[in-house]
């Protein structure tokens, strides 16, 4: 008997013997998947707000240069002068925005929030391998971005290095003019890598020995694919990340100079460390919406997904390509050209995964019987945003290319169309996609709408004339593109982008408030809203803690069977449907009393 | 608790599944981990290499600053943790929960899990201990992070012989020096509070059976991983 404690899967495993839980148990410190991956959901959605209010402040200095900004009366002296953005706040600034999208808002919302909702639910299992380390990243992640928060109310404000902390600026304080902040980032960034280690040997742990019986790799949905394989590239790349902020730390603390060169340290080693893990982590801000992506768009052109075997085999390739490209953002750094050249061509490679998924999801749609729900509408503009940011890339790629435009605007272009039209409009398409199923209500299909067109439209307004910016010449981070002549006739341009960017954020309270009013108020999910064929939606919504516990589902078909001939009237077979021509897998290890 | 008739399947998985690694997920979840680990270090000893073969000037020569015989002394220490942990894993395997029991016919007592696990923890806190020791006195010769402090002895040595003490590149062997073996250190020190944890909780109060011993495994995995990483930083810290 005294073992039973360890066996965690039965040990809570619903069944009703934890009817008594309190609210603190069940909604803050739960170990349950469901409610931690919600708990991500929450804070990063801040994060998220976070950032774009820090966009919102480049803007304005970077469209008025010079013009007191609206609201600005209420930031300190240290910050703004005569409501005016100072220099030093302002590098601040686009430091955080990098900062807290990139680690606080798009990664936890992806992998934080989908990959600890989504893989149990969707292999059929009764929660995480480890429900408690599970707790832990969170409150981890957590406390990561609360320490990277902390950062703007120290004295000398945060750091000022740039989001990729390229040293020896973020090295030595007398260079960047923080102290406190510099360290805050590089505590923070340390505990964000345990927490997202902490999380990765979780999914990858249950992905591997806790799927349903039935449930083999290939049948496996393509975000559940899309999400053990960005958890692998994690676990591998953020210990890099972390060993690089530990040596910078040291460097501003006890006096080591790993990337001084005046004391013999290597400023180019930062560089190198900082991509060999900023490159995979390209990937797994990718791959993760790439999955969700390809399920939500099955499911909208109730059609199996064209090439599952492709897809898989693509993410697989395009995560293993990603480890050998990191010298492309360095072309430009002094490091060896002859080197520069082996890394186009790893890079220019990763265009035929890219390509590969791309077109299956085209021929996904190809003379699907289309439902554009908004989940399908933010999917498909996923699609087409990631090809412009993918063609982006490929002129960066290119040396020749990339020596013209590297640092400037047309670099901002490209990761917005990545990061913004690819990662977050696969967001906008999971998040009301999987909110059924983690509130129990649809979030209102009229606002959606609206909010995606309105999206849409202004989300290119904002990021395509940067395209153009970038190619006149202007630099990314610049304070003020007035003190040059030749980016003065530029500045009508920058300001329309402004007030576009305005107008996008402001299209973004429109999905804050259908978040929020429809928790209450939406309208009470049926149990399948989307006619999906996954294993989430074989349970109530919400799922309750221990999800099928103490039986587990038999699987016996993949997650794309739409309008097969065998479905009758309906146009979608669940996976757990047992057709009569279907036998019970035979599990590996026989349930219990058997 | 239907399961509690299944205690053999609890080395496995306790629910019905597909096939999985054909281990139990703490095992496998370590060797996820201990993957994770492998760059982390990989990180410092990468910039370690490029640090000191990228140095135009001399590298000290190891033994001339730091007390080699001492650190090899503790390398075994830790050499010995590891088959003291291989002994722990192979008492518990055998069902033997005790501290020491004698057999018939033999002088030397037979080693249950409680005496080889206590005997890892007491190497590995050793291990630390002198690892400290051997850091206060190489902070008073005058070997710190930031290279040989001005003034003192260690710093006048190598005023005198620049190439032995590697005067020019002092900076980056104290930077290197102090990031890789201290995380090591840090690495041995959670093991061993895990362990202590473990011996307290599971081991004293005989949790572990032949049927599931799975902690024991799983920390024991980790420890190896530990002394492995410590027998490269020896080696191309110390010796080279």
């Amino acid at each position: 008997m005294t073992s039973v404690a360890h066996a965690k899967p039965d040990a809570h495993g619903g069944g009703g013997h934890h009817a008594a839980m309190s609210f603190w148990q069940k909604y803050i410190f739960s170990t349950d998947h469901k409610i931690i991956g919600i708990q991500f959901l929450f804070v990063s959605l801040f994060f998220l707000l976070l950032g774009g209010l820090l966009a919102m402040q480049i803007r304005w200095q970077v469209g008025f240069p010079g013009k007191p900004m609206p609201g600005g009366g209420i930031l300190p002296e240290s910050m703004v002068s005569g409501g005016v953005i100072l220099p030093e706040y302002y590098i601040q600034l686009v430091t955080m925005h990098g900062t807290f999208m990139v680690f606080f808002a798009i990664m936890p919302l992806l992998v934080g929030v989908y990959a600890n909702f989504l893989i149990p639910l969707k292999l059929g299992a009764h929660d995480m391998a480890f429900p408690r380390i599970n707790m832990w990243s969170f409150w981890l992640a957590l406390l990561a971005g609360l320490i990277m928060l902390a950062g703007f109310f120290v004295p000398e404000g945060t750091s000022r290095a740039g989001w990729t902390m390229y040293a020896p600026l973020s090295a030595r304080p007398d260079l960047s003019g923080a102290t406190v902040g510099q360290m805050l980032w590089c505590v923070s960034i340390v505990v964000l890598g345990l927490s997202s280690v902490m999380g990765s040997v979780n999914y990858i742990t249950t992905i591997i020995n806790h799927r349903a019986p039935g449930m083999t790799w290939f049948r496996m949905p393509l975000s559940v694919w899309a999400l053990f394989v960005t958890a692998i590239l994690a676990v591998l790349a953020l210990p890099v990340l972390q060993g690089a902020a530990i040596m910078l730390l040291f460097d501003q603390t006890i006096g080591t100079h790993f990337f001084d060169p005046v004391a013999g340290g290597q400023a180019l080693l930062w560089q190198h460390l900082f991509w060999f893990f900023g490159h995979p982590e390209v990937y797994i801000l990718i791959l993760p919406a790439m999955g969700m992506v390809s399920d939500i768009i099955s499911n909208g052109s109730r059609k199996p997904i064209f090439g599952y075997h492709s897809m898989v085999f693509a993410i697989v390739g395009i995560a293993f390509l990603g480890w050998i490209v990191w010298g492309h953002h360095m072309f430009m750094s002094g490091m060896n050209p002859t080197l520069g050249s082996t890394f186009m061509v790893s890079t220019l490679l990763i265009a035929v995964p890219s390509a590969i998924k791309v077109f299956n999801w085209m021929g996904t749609m190809w003379r699907g019987n289309l439902r554009l729900h908004v989940p399908m509408l933010n999917a498909i503009a996923f699609v087409s945003m990631f090809t412009i940011g993918g063609l982006s890339g490929i002129f960066m790629a290119a040396t020749p290319v990339d020596i013209p435009i590297h640092d400037t605007y047309f670099i901002v272009a490209h990761l917005h169309y990545v990061l913004f039209g690819g990662s977050l409009f696969a967001l906008f398409a999971a998040i009301p996609f999987w909110y059924p199923k983690m509130f129990g209500r649809m979030m209102d299909e009229r606002l959606g709408k609206i909010h995606f067109w309105l999206t849409f439209v202004t989300y290119n307004l904002v990021f395509f004339p940067m395209h153009m910016i970038g190619m006149g010449g202007q630099m990314r981070r610049l304070y003020d593109p007035t003190i040059y002549d030749f980016l003065k006739p530029q500045q009508p341009l920058n300001e329309f982008i402004t007030i576009s960017a305005f107008a996008l954020f402001a299209v973004q309270l429109i999905f804050a408030f259908n978040f929020l009013w429809s928790l209450k108020k939406g309208k009470v999910a049926p149990q399948n809203p989307w006619e999906d064929n996954g294993l989430e939606w074989s349970l109530p919504n919400p799922a309750p803690h221990g999800n099928w516990a103490p039986h587990t589902p038999n699987v016996y078909r993949g997650p794309y069977e739409f309008s097969a001939p065998e479905s009758g009237d309906a146009d979608f077979l669940p996976q757990t449907k047992k057709l009569p021509t279907d036998r019970d897998p035979v599990p590996a290890i026989p349930p219990a009393g058997h | 608790m239907t399961h509690a008739t299944h205690t053999a399947d609890l080395m496995r998985s306790p629910v019905p599944a597909e096939p999985g690694a054909g281990v139990y997920s703490n095992k496998l979840g370590m060797w996820v981990f201990l993957a994770s680990d492998v760059m982390f270090f990989t990180a410092l000893i990468g910039s370690y290499i490029i640090l000191r073969f990228g140095m135009t000037d001399a590298w000290a020569a190891p033994g001339a600053v730091l007390n080699v015989p001492l650190t090899g002394l503790n390398t075994f220490l830790l050499i010995c943790s590891s088959v003291s942990m291989v002994k722990a894993y192979a008492a518990i395997a055998d069902g033997k929960k005790y501290f020491l029991r004698p057999v018939p016919g033999k002088t030397l007592r037979d080693g249950g899990l409680k005496f080889w696990l206590l005997v890892t923890i007491l190497c590995g806190a050793a291990f630390v201990g002198v690892q400290v020791f051997e850091y206060i006195k190489l902070v008073q010769h005058g070997f710190t992070p930031a290279g040989y402090r001005e003034g003192s002895e260690l710093a006048e040595l190598a005023l005198a012989d620049p190439v032995k003490y590697g005067a020019a590149t002092g900076a980056m062997f104290g930077s290197t020096f102090f990031t890789m073996t201290g995380f090591h250190g840090f690495h041995v020190t959670c093991g061993v509070v895990s362990m202590t944890y473990l011996y307290f909780r599971k081991v004293l109060p005989e949790k572990y059976s032949p049927q599931d011993y799975r902690g024991i495994e799983t920390i024991g995995l980790y420890w190896h991983f530990v002394d492995l990483v410590w027998i490269i930083l020896f080696t191309i810290v110390y010796l080279i």
